[in-house]
């Protein structure tokens, strides 16, 4: 094992289907076991926190991270990760953009612990008991990880070298950052590893879009029979393509779902949500003396910032609700 | 007294015209509103209005040719609807809708950018100041 190099995985705030990609690259993965050491996989090895201690700064090649930083606890151990590696890659939606924990970002942290520890309707709490940080009882203390007010995408929080997009990462995509870190041809530091190009110019129903798309009116994707064989955005579904970057071989699209925007934002793009919000005020074919009818379209888009953000609210401008002093 | 900070976009060729005139007439209007000149309101994307609120603006001003008057022929309708879609998304977002107004004015309505610079500054003042408070991690 002497000469093989180490990296090390972690998760954070995130479901789990990340761990999922990284097996997905499926018996691939042989060969990049062959090639490096695992030293630190919490989901699949047992090693501990003090393992990485251990180690000397910058041991690691590369750690993997998945998932958004909304605690205490995994500040303090992406911060650790951080010092113990060469390089850190931001791994799928969440530690790219926030994901879809990152949609918290629309409440304060005292709305979400009321309402999941008192209001919701199948919590039993007549105590109202709500997390504490620390607790003594008998003599002895317990301690629990701050959650925060907010959620945080990787790199607000330590610096990150490169961002293996999607929710979650296709195994093409994974594999070629594992190939590009193993022979050495990563491209420019704070790179996202997919091509910085629209969906829609990647996409297979690309061909069936006018070429000027004006739409009278929008649908939700439950409310109709979509028709896997014609752009969505003409069919009046919210399809986050022209605001996503490619590189996830279109897969929800060739399923018959509109794009959700997991990739995230191109390279020149502030904020994901906004540049959506922007084609689509381009293609709602609605003229000044119209704006009731618009509205009443807009209907059907009753959580905007939820459909316009799902994966990116972290990374955007605002990075959330504005918070009142 | 609260003052609040507004930032105005008046498109090239009638808002800030108008405006230019509210200036040559003497006409005498709210101090708390900032222009930027913007070659259409069209070019007024959403990142910009949203980007003012993030730096401290408590209300967004846009100002462009009324409907058929465009420059660019329809540059403002596109800006229209934007404002629609964009008053919509505000309010999940923690900003009021009234703060972001938007007003056809043409180039000889200098009385009117007056007008609205005044009326737009009380009413923000009203909702009170848009202040961010940001926390980081740790």
């Amino acid at each position: 094992m002497p000469d093989k190099p180490w990296v090390a995985f972690y998760w954070c705030a995130s479901c789990g289907g990340c761990e999922e990609a990284v097996v997905d690259i499926a018996e691939k993965i042989l060969d990049v076991v062959q090639a490096v050491n695992i030293g630190f996989w919490p989901v699949a090895m047992d090693f501990k926190k003090e393992d990485v201690e251990k180690k000397p700064d910058g041991f690691f090649v590369a750690s993997f991270i998945n998932g958004a930083v909304r605690t205490s606890e995994q500040e303090e151990m992406v911060k650790l990760l951080r010092k113990k590696s060469q390089l850190i890659f931001a791994f799928g939606s969440c530690s790219h953009l926030g994901g879809i924990p990152g949609l918290a970002n629309l409440y304060s942290k005292e709305e979400i612990l009321s309402y999941a520890y008192r209001e919701s309707p199948s919590t039993e709490n007549p105590q109202g008991t709500i997390p504490r940080t620390s607790w003594k009882e008998n003599g002895y203390s317990l301690d629990l990880p701050e959650f925060y007010d907010r959620v945080f995408t990787l790199n607000q929080v330590i610096d990150v070298d490169y961002y293996i997009p999607g929710c979650a990462p296709p195994p093409d995509i994974v594999m070629g950052a594992f190939e590009a870190l193993l022979k050495g041809e990563l491209p420019e530091k704070g790179s996202v590893l997919s091509p910085n190009k629209a969906l829609c110019s990647t996409c297979p129903l690309n061909e069936t879009k006018p070429d000027r798309l004006l739409i009278k009116d929008l649908k939700r994707p439950h409310e109709v029979e979509i028709d896997p064989e014609k752009c969505y955005l003409l069919q009046g579904l919210l399809c986050m393509g022209p605001a996503t970057r490619t590189g996830c071989g279109e897969r929800c699209i060739r399923v018959g779902m509109p794009c959700r925007g997991c990739f995230g934002p191109l390279d020149n793009a502030l904020d994901q949500g906004l540049s959506m919000l922007s084609a689509m005020a381009s293609i709602l074919d609605f003229s000044p003396e119209e704006q009731a009818q618009l509205e009443e379209v807009l209907r059907a888009c009753p959580d905007p910032a939820g459909s316009l953000y799902r994966f990116s609210l972290p990374r955007s401008i605002l990075k959330g609700k504005i918070r009142r002093e | 007294m609260y003052e609040p900070k507004i930032i105005a976009f008046f498109c090239n060729w009638c808002t800030y015209t108008a405006a230019d005139l509210a200036g040559v007439s003497r006409m005498k209007y709210a101090p708390n509103v900032r222009i930027v000149r913007v070659m259409c309101s069209g070019r007024v994307d959403p990142e910009l209005v949203i980007k003012a609120f993030d730096l401290g603006a408590d209300g967004v001003l846009i100002g462009g040719c009324h409907p058929g008057d465009c420059h660019y022929q329809n540059g403002n309708h596109k800006t229209l609807r934007r404002s629609v879609l964009l008053k919509k998304l505000l309010p999940q977002l923690g900003i009021e809708p009234e703060r972001l107004r938007l007003e056809w004015i043409s180039a000889s309505e200098g009385e009117k950018v007056s007008r609205v610079c005044n009326e737009f500054t009380e009413e923000i003042r009203k909702l009170g100041p848009l202040k961010r408070e940001v926390k980081n991690a740790g």
